[in-house]
């Protein structure tokens, strides 16, 4: 709206007495915490992309000789490991945080402390599973690490265990941050904020976070399992003892395809904020792209068994797990065609952030019809193990997931950083970024087709797929200098781009409605919502036609019209009807009480990190060094948990 | 008066949308993955019943083929049931414990029973007792198992009873430390009904544990 001078920046904040790093050590702040998770995501992506790129190089032509088989197992493994669990989700994490408070109009998350620690465990986890690299002692047994192959007997060496052990911190992360954003979401939301009013992207978090704190649970017990096999000798996976090799593959994937949905659903929601916004139109119908969602939680628990139709589970599961799964697609189908309807009739900016968004609709929907090839068992028999499957998951997860987050990250940049990217470079990573991707993974239908097994880290020359892998090499060194661009793009437009004001994009949604970047109380009133597009209400009424409005959630409003005391005396109240904040004032002016940083929650955090550092010392035999690092990991935890607990979050007022 | 106006400052703090503190609404979603992983467990151990290949076992008397000893099935179901009523009973006292604290305040009911009822710091310390009674009576079996022959690497009933039973056992440890810790802080300086939110989520999660081995005792040690 207004036009804004002066350059924006964070640190308005007189509140806060600490500086530089350390700042960043004890920040409480959820605007903070996303941009750790920002930034360590896109550092993670960057080592998952050169670890394809090699791979890539390896395979480009027949008898590649650049890395050795181990090499390879490990690059292919670190790689999808990285991705999942390093680069989407915490991309992912980054949204949560940055925009669930403002998008429900919150001054911060429910436990502001405990999304520090999640912060820290997944950096400290992420450095965990990933250093070994280094010292040619990378977890190499898959994404999916299949027992028996992962035990002791046929893995011997440390590179397992600091998957298992990697992958157990990440859940700890995980599952800290699914607990506070639901709680937020649930709790904290503004008067008015109904559920059915929330903004998309908040609806799509609100269905992962329950599928972590449904879905982690049994990886951390099949985790356990293998720990407890790998290190003490147990008899889950040994097949020796009558064991049921199966167990793992049916505990990994009840965890692994709601993680699915876990990486797909928030770059769902990002693009459902996107395509109104360029579309200057609302949502087409909100309610069932909500419901939708839920459909695809729910049935997410029900589909696992696809992921092993080439096991022999017998005619009656199979048939079962392939009609849950696609059963699946009506709900995603649903969404796809809310999308295009939403588009329909509107007038249409194609931005950055409104090509990304596009691009995720048509790419996921190439990597949905791919997924319902292989709902069919027969069908599945033929694909399975496959490069077919590796072309279906990159179009849903790159071509999905990475498309709806880049379209995210443009979007919201102003808001984040007060300025916008650069379009020029935006739209020449966009179109770089998306023939490089079809370039590499279209190719890959038909080597899987023509029967190129996944993993292997070299083949035969005359098999029919030198030219579709020669194709996918030279995508995949095309996709490295585009997401270089957009890495100059992100890091030069902090500084220098274009000055973004509070609304640069005319959205609709509570976050726009307050300064760029936010301030560190978010809201100096909280606003009292009466529809789900409020800053259209007030900008574009003529929009808001068709979309009901009441008063509905006021009257527990009214409680906290109780006035607060301001620092200066003055007296302010805390809530007011929906209203544009441009102003920018610090929380103790406005006698709005701010969570105290603390570092205590890095310090049990890495009593975490310690504790889980001791088990492959003990594997390797030194078992005074492993039990002084747990007795000291575990002074480190509970000592600093007890003073976190017991140190009251904000000052006394 | 100066606390009371201290007090009214902080609507902000205590308005949530359910009206719920935000810490109850994450305990009873942390107990809802709590259930998905004890599920995990419980499925497991029940997958492998019967499944193994060498003794002991739970139900059965096993022959040792090489020795030809005979070892007798090896739950001993009417211990645990005294563990198991413990257990329960500590449940009724973590009630009794956190009426305690909420009525703090309130004018005490007459006599001694009275009195007794609204001792949280005697229904926390009885929570703790119990807890590490039934802790005790799973040391003496897991001890008495062990030389019975039956270790944790022993079969496919070994690995998946002690992980199965050691984890809620862990979970059980958890919570009478949490609970001691209350007691402390009561000691210190008395639970005051502000801070029965603290207690309430103990309580939960400690009623949630109960539960657990309500359904631990039935499917392992009563169902043959």
């Amino acid at each position: 709206m207004a036009t804004v001078a002066a350059s924006p920046t964070y640190t308005d904040s007189a509140g806060s007495h600490r500086t530089g790093i350390m700042d960043w050590l004890t920040t409480v702040d959820h605007k903070k915490i996303g941009t750790l998770y920002l930034h360590t995501a896109l550092f993670f992506f960057l080592v998952g992309g050169v670890e394809a790129v090699i791979m890539r190089a390896q395979l480009m032509g027949p008898n590649g000789t650049l890395v050795s088989a181990e090499v390879f197992n490990q690059l292919f493994t670190m790689h999808g490991t990285t991705m999942v669990f390093l680069v989407i989700m915490p991309l992912s994490a980054a949204f949560f945080n940055f925009l669930i408070p403002l998008q429900i109009g919150a001054r911060d998350v429910a436990f502001p402390r405990l999304n520090a620690f999640s912060y820290w465990v997944y950096l400290f986890g992420g450095l965990f599973i990933t250093i070994p690299i280094f010292f040619n002692a990378a977890p190499d047994g898959g994404w999916f690490a299949y027992t028996p192959l992962t035990g002791r007997e046929y893995s011997p060496g440390q590179n397992l265990n600091f998957w298992v052990l990697g992958i157990q911190i990440l859940g700890i992360s995980s599952l800290a941050a699914a607990f506070n954003f639901a709680t937020t979401i649930i709790n904290m939301r503004a008067p008015g904020m109904t559920l059915m009013r929330m903004p998309m992207f908040t609806w799509m978090s609100f269905v992962v976070q329950w599928l972590i704190i449904l879905a982690f649970p049994v990886i951390t017990i099949a985790l356990f399992f293998m720990q407890f096999d790998r290190f003490f000798g147990t008899n889950f996976y040994a097949v020796s003892a009558g064991a049921d090799p199966l167990l793992w593959q049916h505990l990994f994937w009840i965890f692994g395809h709601p993680e699915v949905y876990i990486l797909i659903l928030p770059a769902f929601g990002l693009v459902s904020e996107v395509l109104p916004t360029y579309s200057r139109k609302p949502l087409f119908g909100y309610a069932v792209v909500a419901y939708s969602g839920i459909l695809i939680g729910f049935l997410g628990f029900g589909v696992w068994a696809h992921h092993m139709f080439a096991v022999g589970m017998g005619p009656i599961a199979d048939t079962v797990f392939g009609v849950t799964t696609m059963l699946i697609a009506i709900p995603t189908g649903v969404k796809i065609f809310n999308w295009i309807f939403t588009m329909w009739g509107g007038s249409i900016r194609f931005t950055t952030a409104m090509k990304f968004a596009i691009a995720l609709i048509a790419m996921f929907t190439i990597g949905g019809i791919s997924g319902i090839t292989h709902a069919a068992p027969p069908s599945d028999m033929q694909q399975t193990d496959t490069y077919y499957i590796v072309a279906h998951f990159h179009y849903v997860l790159y071509g999905g997931a990475i498309m709806g987050i880049f379209a995210g990250l443009y979007h919201y940049f102003p808001k984040w950083y007060g300025r916008k990217m650069d379009e020029r470079l935006g739209t020449w990573h966009f179109w770089l970024n998306f023939i490089a991707f079809n370039l590499t993974f279209f190719p890959m239908h038909f080597a899987g087709m023509l029967g190129m097994p996944r993993r292997i880290y070299t083949y035969d020359a005359g098999q029919g797929w030198e030219l579709f892998n020669r194709l996918s090499s030279y995508g995949a060194f095309l996709m490295a200098p585009a997401f270089l661009i957009f890495l100059w793009n992100f890091f030069r437009s902090k500084t220098r781009g274009e000055v973004a004001g509070d609304n640069p994009w005319d959205a609709a949604t509570l976050e726009w409605s307050i300064p760029s970047p936010p301030p560190e109380y978010n809201f100096a009133q909280i606003p009292m919502v009466t529809s789900r597009y409020p800053l259209w209400d007030i900008t574009h009424p003529e929009r808001m036609a068709g979309i009901p409005h009441s008063a509905e959630g006021w009257d527990d409003a009214k409680q906290r019209t109780g006035e607060h005391v301001t620092s200066g005396g003055k007296h302010e109240a805390d809530v007011a009807p929906m209203h544009i904040e441009s102003e920018r004032r610090s929380a103790k002016e406005l006698g709005i009480p701010m969570p105290n940083p603390t570092i205590k929650p890095l310090w049990v955090a890495a009593g975490i990190l310690v504790l889980f550092s001791s088990l492959p010392v003990m594997y390797a035999g030194k078992n005074m060094i492993a039990f002084a690092m747990m007795a000291i990991g575990g002074s480190m935890f509970v000592g600093f948990l007890y003073a976190w607990l017991t140190t009251p979050m904000e000052d006394a007022h | 008066m100066a606390h009371t106006a201290a007090e009214s400052h902080a609507p902000t703090h205590h308005y949530t949308t359910t009206g719920l503190d935000n810490r109850k609404v994450a305990i009873w979603m942390f107990i809802g993955s709590e259930c998905m992983l004890f599920a995990s467990l419980i499925s497991t151990y029940l997958i492998y019943k019967g499944k193994n290949l060498v003794g002991p076992l739970p139900h059965e008397a096993w022959t040792n083929p090489q020795t030809g000893q005979v070892m007798p099935a090896i739950l001993d179901i009417p211990v645990t049931s005294v563990s198991t009523f413990v257990l329960l009973m500590s449940s009724l006292s973590m009630v009794l414990a956190l009426a305690a604290v909420e009525n703090r305040g309130k004018p005490v009911p007459p006599g001694l029973g009275g009195r007794i009822l609204s001792s949280s710091k005697l229904w926390l310390f009885m929570t703790c007792l119990m807890g590490a009674i039934f802790l005790g009576f799973q040391a003496y079996e897991f001890t008495s198992f062990v030389h019975e022959g039956l270790t944790i690497r022993r079969n496919l009933f070994g690995s998946s009873f002690f992980t199965l039973t050691g984890f809620h056992g862990a979970h059980v440890t958890a919570g009478v430390i949490w609970l001691g810790t209350l007691l402390a802080i009561d000691m210190k300086r008395g639970l005051q009904p502000k801070d029965a939110v603290w207690v309430d989520i103990a309580a939960l999660y400690w009623h949630f544990v109960d539960v657990v081995w309500i359904a631990i005792f039935t499917l392992v040690y009563l169902i043959q």
